[in-house]
């Protein structure tokens, strides 16, 4: 019993570790920019991470399921050109159909995606790496290279994510309520548990009646539109489109699940972990040049994050990979 | 090997067991499965250590404390399941680890494939060394693995059931082969369930039961029916709870089914309230009829009646929906997420009932986890910690757990006691007959004569995928059931 009252302290522990952390970064960033730990700034931080924080948990969900999702940055650029260039076409167009767009739009990128790996079973890295480039070759196909400009978008597009509501911007909403709902999500819908359950045994979920295929299929069908949300927030905030927007992109995605705990043998995560993933490379980007460090030292930073997070993990699966091994010793005995 | 015993966590599979092997003979290592076979040979390879015991060889003593420690010691072992890399040549296959070097140290290809084509050739097989292995049949590939053990230059051979997949020709090549390897005056411990083989390959044999050695001597001086004693050889009635039961009707009757490769014209039909034991060797295709009924295989032909309706079965899904469950015998790779809480795991077929409007009901979750636990005994700290740092007896109970929480009709339970200790296999007997009473009706199979014997009504004996006999309850004996399904009758 010792051995579960472990576990189970150390997974608690696992997020609270990792805020803590962030707080002391907090801390430590604060004493040399006086205002770091001001509350504005702290929401300016949080307002900076909102669109990671979405594309992490996009990501999330598909790494539960043991794929990975290598073409949201695509999509997001493909989605953000195609609405951006329907604003400056059409600006009569109401917002609501230009966001009801980029969902769906995103949605469609990511059941190709999810098409492959469900029906053709091409592994999942495969595929999303071979649809980022296309899904960017598209943008650049769509656009002819041409960047949409800020003169070009209605200001309705343009204002919106930026309008405080209780002092906190509406795209600071959106990620709060999109962390809500992906909570609600994976913890309650059978949906979640499926996805949990593929990734954690996919032999085990398929003699449970779960259909794996089906499972992966929608969690890249949801990080799809998720990233296809992303599009129009990423597009307005920055006030432009243009081919290269959130290059490499993806990969920060990857990165804040790992950081926050998400294996990525499938299976193991949470929420609240991707989140704080997110937003320690958040606190991170943003203090960097505050204190005087240039961006490639940042990303040096960044970089030796993510593999102490994945040697962090790699020793927890080891603590599991041990009672498996144990038992599959003591079923060999029997055969 | 004198005085060996290996203890895993609940389980002694092997207690103070001693054997001796001679140069230029063939022992026979007869036992039922989980009799400790296996272990004994992994000790011998260097992938276990004996917790208690030595080995020696030529009258030294030596430990293995890696694989490549039994090699270098001369012992090299063919195994049941053959270890091979699918996606290197035949040749890299054989010389893996110790492949023939240039002067310059690098791999000399050429010597390799020569001499893997001399062995194969030995072997009376033309396979191109060059060709990668997943090209090969099954028999071809057992073929490689004998090479790869004839290319180390041992002088124990180790064979594992190095029979199972291959064809009679093909078993008279080997045994050509082995009696070669014995005027070479090369030790032989030779592993099989089949007693005509045996009798013509062995000269000494050793009987293991429970992880014993519970006899041995000359193979030509005994009798087969006081070996077949000396497996089975325990008072099976007693020890096994089976209750009475009121047999009803017909509830699952399985037609004339076939699958493409692993079974062909099963028939059977199951009663309500009845435990029907399914016994057969490994290989004689009972788990893949079970997983073909769960709908994980579809068959190729045949009929399924469910209580009096025809049903078809396509996936798992159908199959929990029909009220027809599968509790696998590999509980690790088939049965749990270890990383998920025990309440998920067993909720996890019942998802649709744990929820309303496609949104699960923790709540209701945790009613029936806490329900299903209760009923099995299951220690756990909460229902809430991960699968995976429970007991191996702990987990089995959630895997049982979480199938009965699916209500179902028919339950098919995959060698329910593989690999756990005496006291819990003694209360997975009594679940199992306490389930029967309640009007399951029980499809269990099994390797153990003990457990088969004591608890089914009547037993299906499967070989090499065919029906070979269907036993009454007042028919069974240990003796009927190993002949037919080795086929000695």
């Amino acid at each position: 019993m010792h051995e579960v009252m472990g576990m189970a302290k150390l997974i608690r522990k696992r997020e609270t570790l990792l805020f803590a952390i962030i707080v002391v970064m907090i801390a430590v960033f604060s004493t040399r920019a006086a205002d770091f730990a001001s509350p504005d700034n702290l929401a300016g931080i949080f307002n900076d991470t909102a669109i990671l924080i979405i594309l992490a948990l996009a990501q999330m969900t598909v790494i539960l399921t043991k794929s990975i999702d290598l073409s949201v940055a695509a999509n997001l650029a493909f989605t953000g050109m195609a609405i951006a260039m329907m604003n400056a076409a059409f600006p009569g167009l109401p917002l609501i159909a230009l966001i009801l767009a980029a969902i769906v739009i995103g949605a469609a990128l990511g059941s190709i995606n999810g098409f492959l790996v469900w029906r053709l079973e091409i592994p999942p890295i495969v595929v999303t790496l071979g649809t980022l480039t296309i899904y960017r070759g598209m943008a650049f196909v769509l656009s002819g290279g041409a960047w949409v400009n800020a003169h070009q978008m209605t200001p309705i597009f343009l204002s919106v994510p930026r309008t405080p509501i209780l002092g906190l911007p509406v795209l600071s909403w959106v990620a709060i309520i999109i962390v809500a709902l992906m909570y609600m999500l994976l913890r309650y819908s059978q949906f979640g548990r499926s996805a949990y359950a593929t990734g954690g045994n996919p032999t085990a979920a398929v003699y449970a009646g779960i259909d794996t295929g089906k499972t992966k299929f929608l969690a890249f069908v949801l990080s799809g539109a998720l990233a296809g949300l992303s599009s129009y927030l990423w597009v307005s905030r920055y006030a432009v489109a243009y081919v290269d927007i959130a290059n490499g992109f993806e990969l920060d995605s990857v990165a804040a699940c790992v950081i926050g705990g998400i294996s990525i043998a499938g299976g193991v995560g949470s929420v609240a972990g991707t989140v704080l993933g997110a937003l320690f490379l958040g606190v991170i980007k943003n203090a960097l040049p505050v204190i005087g460090i240039s961006p490639f030292t940042q990303m040096a930073i960044s970089g030796t994050v993510i593999i102490l997070a994945v040697v962090f993990n790699a020793r927890r699966e080891r603590n599991r990979g041990r009672i498996i091994l144990r038992d599959r010793a003591a079923a060999e005995v029997a055969a | 090997m004198r005085g060996i015993s290996q203890i895993f966590p609940g389980v002694k599979a092997l207690d103070n067991v001693s054997i001796a092997l001679y140069p230029g003979k063939v022992t026979a290592l007869i036992g039922e499965n989980g009799a400790g076979k296996s272990t004994l040979v992994k000790i011998l390879t260097g992938i276990y250590w004996p917790n208690e015991g030595e080995i020696l060889v030529d009258g030294r003593p030596v430990t293995f404390a890696s694989a490549q420690a039994a090699i270098d010691a001369g012992v090299t072992a063919i195994h049941q399941e053959t270890v091979l890399f699918d996606e290197l040549t035949v040749a890299e296959n054989i010389f893996l680890g110790h492949a023939p070097r240039t002067r310059l140290r690098t791999i000399d290809w050429q010597a390799m494939n020569s001499r893997s084509r001399a062995l194969l050739t030995a072997l009376e097989s033309n396979i191109d060394p060059t060709i990668r292995l997943k090209d090969l049949s099954i028999a071809q590939r057992h073929l490689v693995a004998i090479a790869r053990a004839l290319s180390i230059e041992a002088r124990i051979v180790i064979m594992d059931e190095p029979t199972a997949a291959l064809s009679r020709k093909e078993i008279d090549d080997l045994f050509r082969i082995v009696r070669g390897l014995k005027e070479q005056g090369k030790a032989i411990l030779f592993i099989s369930h089949k007693f005509d083989e045996l009798y013509e390959i062995a000269d000494d044999f050793v009987v293991f039961r429970d992880g014993r050695a519970v006899g041995q001597g000359r193979l030509k001086e005994t009798p087969q029916d006081e070996i077949v004693r000396m497996m089975v050889g325990r008072d099976v009635e007693n020890v096994f709870p089976k209750t009475e039961v009121a047999i009803g009707g017909p509830v699952l009757e399985v037609e004339k089914y076939c699958h493409r490769t692993e079974f062909r014209d099963i028939s059977l039909t199951l009663r309500k309230g009845e435990i029907l034991g399914v016994y057969g060797l490994i290989g004689a295709g009972r788990s893949e009829l079970a997983q073909s009924l769960f709908g994980i295989t579809r068959p190729l032909s045949g009929r399924l009646v469910l209580e009096g309706r025809e049903i078809s079965i396509n996936s798992p899904h159908d199959a929990i929906r029909a009220g027809i469950v599968y509790v696998p015998e590999e509980r690790g790779r088939h049965g749990l997420a270890l990383p998920m809480p025990i309440y998920q795991n067993m909720t996890l077929p019942s998802l649709t009932r744990t929820s309303r409007k496609g949104f699960l009901q923790a709540a209701q979750e945790f009613a029936l986890a806490r329900k299903y636990a209760e009923r099995l005994d299951l220690r756990a700290a909460a229902l809430s910690v991960p699968v995976g740092t429970l007991s191996g007896g702990n987990q089995q109970k959630v895997v049982i757990g979480k199938w009965l929480a699916t209500m179902p009709k028919v339950i098919i339970l995959d060698e329910p006691t593989k690999g756990i200790d005496i006291g819990s296999k003694a209360a997975v007997h009594g679940f199992i007959s306490e389930l029967a009473a309640e009007g399951l009706s029980i499809i269990m199979i099994s390797s153990e004569l003990p457990e088969i014997i004591g608890m089914s009504d009547r037993v299906l004996v499967m070989k090499e995928g065919l029906s070979a006999g269907l036993f009454e309850r007042n028919q069974l004996s240990p003796e009927a059931l190993v002949r037919t399904a080795t086929g000695n009758a």
